[in-house]
């Protein structure tokens, strides 16, 4: 079977590493309320996308 | 290989998901509109655009049909009568699906998927009968929720404190 020959280095498993970090999350304002939303996404907090109404749980 | 094979498995038996989609269908059309994950939204509007295509065909099979595939005879009523006509001048398209966040506790993409010819007012109408049933059995429910808002608003207000 393949075995690893030599122990990986901290530095050489850090630079592998060096790209892995999470972005944080894509936002913007709405346009609506000007909360802050996730774009494509209906707005959280007034249940409006695209200028129209769509979630009638979210109270004015 | 899973070569020319389409649709989500959800996890369930074939049984299961048949059921799952019955449940879903009857309640998109009974409510004209829900909110349900993404991949069930997905793979619910073309199931539901065939049903809606055979709604406007009319005739006693197809209403046969539908009562059968949703397991309902109210939507298949409902589907046939109202939502038949309403979505006449359309061809194909009945349906509009929109991203709604990610769900508290497993992080499941959200969706809200509603009918494009929805009447809101039916929505609305719906929505008066249900608060005025729901005043007179759950007034504690209603009285608790101030309570969450203002502690939500003194949560938002406190975060604005930090930030500053
Ligand atoms: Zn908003």
């Amino acid at each position: 079977m393949a075995v690893p020959k030599k122990k990986v280095s901290k530095s050489r498993r850090n630079n592998r590493r060096a790209h892995d970090a999470i972005k944080p999350a894509s936002h913007m304002e709405c346009s609506s309320c000007g909360e802050l939303k996730l774009p494509h996404h209906v707005c959280s907090s007034c249940g409006v996308y695209n200028g129209r109404k769509v979630s009638s749980t979210v109270e004015d | 290989m899973r070569h020319l094979n389409s649709g989500r498995k959800l996890n369930r038996t074939k049984a299961h998901r048949r059921a799952l989609f019955a449940n879903l269908a009857t309640s998109l059309v009974e409510h004209e509109q829900i909110k349900t994950t993404l991949p069930k939204a997905k793979d619910l509007r073309p199931l539901l655009e065939k049903y809606i295509t055979l709604a406007k065909r009319g005739g006693l099979n197809s209403y046969r049909l539908l009562i059968s595939r949703l397991c309902s005879q109210e939507a298949a009523k409902k589907l046939v009568e109202d939502i038949a006509p309403r979505c006449k001048d359309r061809q194909g398209g009945y349906l509009r699906i929109t991203k709604a966040g990610f769900r508290y506790g497993d992080n499941a993409p959200m969706a809200i998927i509603e009918f494009v010819d929805r009447k809101i007012k039916v929505k609305n109408k719906t929505e008066g009968d249900k608060v005025s049933k729901d005043s007179k059995t759950e007034k504690s429910t209603e009285e608790a929720s101030p309570k969450k808002s203002k502690k939500k608003e003194t949560k938002k207000t406190s975060d604005k404190v930090l930030a500053s």
